[in-house]
């Protein structure tokens, strides 16, 4: 079967042309560098999604910080990886980088702040 | 003289500009009307920003901070808060700036001045929405800034108008918050955003896309209850008998961006009604000489890294005013032709290798970027008006022409 994907590998947003067999990628066309072939391998078998959101933070310059999960996280486990974050309050000083939950997931998936605060 | 350069904006555009014009041994001031750096990027927590200068996948506040640090590194001069009230063209040489800050209001004598204040949004009043004066109508970007920033939740049940970037992102913001996102409602045939935004914002989360469609009316008590929306034919014409309500508390504009460019209007710069930001040369220095603008207040950009270049270009070029004062040469116009919705910059020396950024009127497959004047064509599989193209002309490439237009067709 064949199956068009756009790729969100980059803002880019290749056109992906991909022959799909159940879960199996035969072949893909249409990408311009090799993340788009790689993104939609992963894809097509197990969807991840980086996870983006801002928590709140107590004493601090502003009233939240601004987070990501240091890799994509399997897209069926994010609602469970949000219920974790909602019981999450920070404490000032908060800087870019910082590790403000460590493996929430047992997945080697951190949650680091992306802002001051 | 104060300041060998002014720069009005602390967004990406504003913060390569201070920083290039500092590394060109330049006297730089820096000036933003809000109370930290960064302009926009610090409520972009969505990555995609940096993956051309950097070719890495950073957060906006992460790619804001890589400049903010380095402006605080350099020791930089910038005034936070200070917002600018009127940009003087005393003469070609000498401007002045007058802004107020928690300091008072200030004067700062500048050889030339970088204009990078940024875009505003488009409200509702301006896509026609009537009805009721109700809370919980605001634009794409307000909503960003309750909750990335200030951490609160806006509305529960959401409609979304317009599918431009600002209001695809805020679609998977809500729904990863919880709230529920009705539907996103776009008047053109084809979606206003960045294809990976709807693939990864909107199918995510199955919130559905009514193309051509528009929303007619919001009505409520209070608080928005329901909107009205038509589906509309080719001509934009509603289809009678097509109406039909939504349920929802708030209602979100993303109908795009339009330049700040009043400033610069009261000094006479000459404005491109097909962009609503000036009409520049290749070092996007506008019609006044030695103003200078970037980002999207000189024209309405995709990608944060194109930005930061027009920043760190428009410095090169007030480095270059600086030294050796104004250039007088004969321009080569660049032209809109068939296709084309705009190109920036509207002159080119033709002594340097330049980038035109253009947008198409209409997607298209498999067409030609065709520059007549000097014999080029370049293949496209795709265009479309939601990404800017960008073509490379070399110096060698320039011939000895009055004038090069630009056509997308087959």
């Amino acid at each position: 079967m064949k199956k068009q994907y756009i790729c969100i590998g980059c803002p880019l947003g290749c056109v992906l042309e991909v022959e799909i067999e159940g879960k199996e990628v035969l072949s893909v066309s249409g990408n311009q560098c090799p993340v788009g072939e790689k993104w939609i391998r992963e894809e097509i078998k197990a969807p991840k999604r980086t996870l983006l959101t801002v928590l709140p933070v107590k004493n601090g310059k502003f009233d939240t910080v601004s987070v990501k999960s240091s890799k994509p996280v399997p897209k069926d486990r994010i609602p469970e990886l949000l219920q974790i974050l909602a019981r999450v309050e920070v404490e000032a000083p908060v800087h870019v980088g910082d590790v403000i939950l460590h493996n929430p997931l047992g997945l080697n998936v951190d949650i680091v702040a992306t802002r001051e605060a | 003289m104060n300041y060998d350069v002014v720069v009005i904006g602390g967004g990406p555009g504003g913060l390569a500009a201070a920083l290039r014009a500092h590394e060109l041994g330049l006297k730089v001031l820096l000036l933003d009307e809000n109370e930290f750096l960064g302009g926009i990027l610090p409520q972009c927590i969505h990555p995609g920003f940096g993956t051309v200068i950097f070719k890495k996948d950073y957060t906006g506040p992460e790619f804001a901070s890589i400049f903010i640090h380095k402006i605080i590194e350099h020791k930089i001069p910038y005034k936070l808060n200070a917002h600018v009230l009127e940009i003087r063209n005393y003469s070609d040489m000498e401007k002045i700036v007058v802004y107020t800050s928690p300091e008072g209001v200030r004067e700062v004598w500048t050889r030339t001045v970088i204009y990078a204040a940024g875009a505003r949004e488009r409200h509702q009043f301006e896509i026609g929405i009537t009805g009721d004066r109700v809370s919980g109508v605001l634009t794409a970007g307000e909503a960003q800034t309750y909750m990335d920033l200030y951490g609160m939740l806006p509305g529960k049940n959401v409609l979304i108008v317009g599918s431009g970037d600002v209001g695809l992102i805020m679609a998977r913001r809500f729904a990863l918050e919880g709230a529920t996102v009705k539907m996103v409602v776009e008047m053109m045939p084809y979606p206003g955003g960045l294809a990976r935004n709807i693939m990864q914002c909107l199918n995510d989360f199955d919130i559905p896309l009514y193309l051509s469609h528009k929303v007619l009316e919001v009505r409520g008590r209070g608080r928005v209850e329901r909107a009205k929306i038509v589906k509309i034919d080719e001509n934009f014409k509603e289809i009678p008998g097509s109406e039909f309500w939504v349920d929802c508390d708030t209602v979100l504009i993303s109908a795009g961006l339009v330049p700040k460019v009043k400033p610069l209007r009261n000094i006479g710069v000459r404005i491109d009604p097909r962009t609503g930001g000036p009409v520049v040369n290749e070092y996007f220095e506008t019609s006044v000489p030695g103003v200078f603008a970037v980002g999207n207040s000189l024209v309405i950009n995709d990608l944060v890294d194109h930005v930061v270049e027009q920043g760190e270009l428009a410095a090169e070029g007030a480095a270059k005013f600086v030294k050796e004062g104004i250039s007088s040469r004969r321009w080569i116009k660049i032209s809109a032709g068939e296709g084309v919705r705009f190109v920036v910059p509207h002159y080119i020396s033709g002594e340097r290798d330049v980038f035109l950024n253009l947008r198409v009127q209409k997607p298209m497959d498999n067409v030609y970027v065709h520059l007549p004047e000097i014999g080029r064509k370049i293949k496209k599989l795709a265009v479309k008006p939601s990404e800017m193209l960008r073509i490379r002309l070399r110096q060698a490439q320039i011939k000895d022409v009055d004038e090069i237009t630009v056509e997308v067709r087959k």
